[in-house]
């Protein structure tokens, strides 16, 4: 499980967390998010996120 | 002859616009105008930079460069618009060098609010609005240890909480009563005061900064109720004021920011603006995510779909590790009351009209986690 963070907020994606609010259930891998999903926390394109080492 | 869009700002509105309009379309050209080196980073990432490990190099993301070849767009730095020609459809740059546009993005973002201060001492405060400021700041920081800050409100609160974790002693003076005194209700600004001073931040409330005095190799502020801070170094975070004159001076309607409607176009049609400077159908909101929808918007109007921006609710979150808080500020013109639940470890205070909806909310502590349930429930900020 991998961890993404927004470059423009800081918002961290955490695979094993998943984001089930906007309906990206716990487990989903980065690979697998839509693209049209975007930073919860403002608004952003998964383009801005980069993988970050926690 | 196909004139380039023109981008004039390199900030996070800037570059939205640019990346989104080159999503819809790889062909039109597009010129990006920058006042400095251009490099692209999200300012709200300075405020919380010592907590997250950054430094002023590490902010940026890309240099001018290596954006323009990965955005496919022409960038231009160190290179200031002084003003626009709408007649001939020009920029006038500082050097007196004009530049066409096909249409013109004014993503010029605010000037920090300089608070008029007394004292010898003033020219040392610093302003935090851009990463080469902050460089400034950090710069200045090394090897000192008390900060004062002037202004309570979200930025200065970030601040205050980020230097007192890296080990500054921090004093924090407001005319308010509390801290984010526009945003949450006192019950909340009294938590997030007590979690802020539980990491050693010292507030200063219901009193002003009267004069800043260069005493040996401190600074001396002497507020209005004769208390009187000694401090290394002087921030001073009092809000933001759209940049406007530019606009103003070419004829464009401006009020608080430059006036533009849902399309983001200002009173001449070849002219939007976007971000920071921009007054979107009446609303100031100087946040990243009105800007990230405002620039996907734009873009697909620019691209030739006119297409109006609308808001969803928009909570912003504050970046005070010491209390979690997130607030969706509502309207100021719109009645209403508070109704808080407090205890020790949060506070959920949710702000309802006289017929019951849900308008605003500033959650607290562990009362974060009901986000996004009350984010469901609040009306569209611009439908």
């Amino acid at each position: 499980m991998k961890k993404y963070q927004c470059n423009i907020c800081g918002f961290i994606y955490d695979e094993a967390v998943g984001d089930p609010a906007h309906g990206i259930k716990a487990g989903t891998s980065w690979e697998d998010i839509p693209e049209s999903w975007a930073c919860p926390d403002c608004g952003v394109n998964k383009a801005d996120f980069e993988m970050v080492e926690i | 002859m196909n004139h380039p869009v023109v981008i004039v700002g390199s900030g996070l509105a800037g570059y939205a616009v640019a990346r989104e309009l080159r999503r819809l379309d790889a062909d039109q050209p597009l010129l990006l105008l920058s006042a400095d080196h251009g490099g692209f980073y999200s300012k709200p990432m300075l405020s919380n930079a010592l907590a997250t490990g950054k430094t002023p190099e590490s902010i940026i993301n890309g240099d001018a460069e290596k954006m323009a070849s990965q955005l496919n767009v022409s960038i231009r730095t160190y290179t200031r618009v002084v003003a626009i020609d709408k007649t001939n459809r020009t920029v006038i740059l500082k050097n007196n060098e004009q530049l066409s546009y096909g249409n013109l993005v004014l993503a010029i973002g605010a000037d920090q609010v300089r608070l008029p201060l007394q004292g010898n001492g003033v020219s040392k405060v610093f302003t935090v609005n851009d990463v080469d400021d902050y460089k400034h700041f950090r710069d200045a920081l090394a090897g000192k240890k008390k900060v004062a800050i002037i202004g309570a409100g979200l930025i200065g609160c970030e601040f205050a909480n980020d230097l007192a974790s890296a080990g500054y002693h921090v004093d924090v003076v407001d005319i308010a009563a509390q801290p984010l005194g526009r945003l949450i209700p006192p019950a909340a600004g009294a938590y997030l005061k007590q979690k802020l001073e539980a990491v050693g931040v010292v507030f200063h409330f219901d009193t002003s900064t009267q004069s800043v005095e260069q005493i040996d190799n401190q600074l001396c502020l002497t507020l209005a109720n004769g208390k009187t801070i000694r401090a290394d170094i002087v921030l001073s975070s009092v809000g933001l004021k759209p940049r406007t004159k530019m606009a103003q001076e070419a004829g464009l309607q401006i009020n608080r920011g430059i006036v533009v409607d849902q399309l983001l176009q200002t009173n001449d049609a070849h002219i939007y603006a976007v971000g920071d400077c921009a007054e979107v159908a009446g609303k100031v909101l100087p946040f990243v995510m009105p800007i990230t929808h405002a620039a996907r918007a734009l873009a697909a109007t620019l691209a030739g779909n006119p297409t109006p921006v609308r808001y969803p609710a928009m909570p912003v979150l504050v970046k005070t590790p010491a209390c979690s808080t997130v607030v969706s500020p509502p309207d100021a013109d719109k009645a209403g009351v508070w109704q808080v639940e407090s205890n020790d470890d949060g506070v959920k205070a949710l702000f309802y009209d006289d017929t019951g909806c849900l308008l605003g909310f500033a959650l607290l502590g562990k009362a974060i986690m009901d986000k996004n349930d009350l984010v469901a429930k609040l009306p569209p900020v611009l439908a």
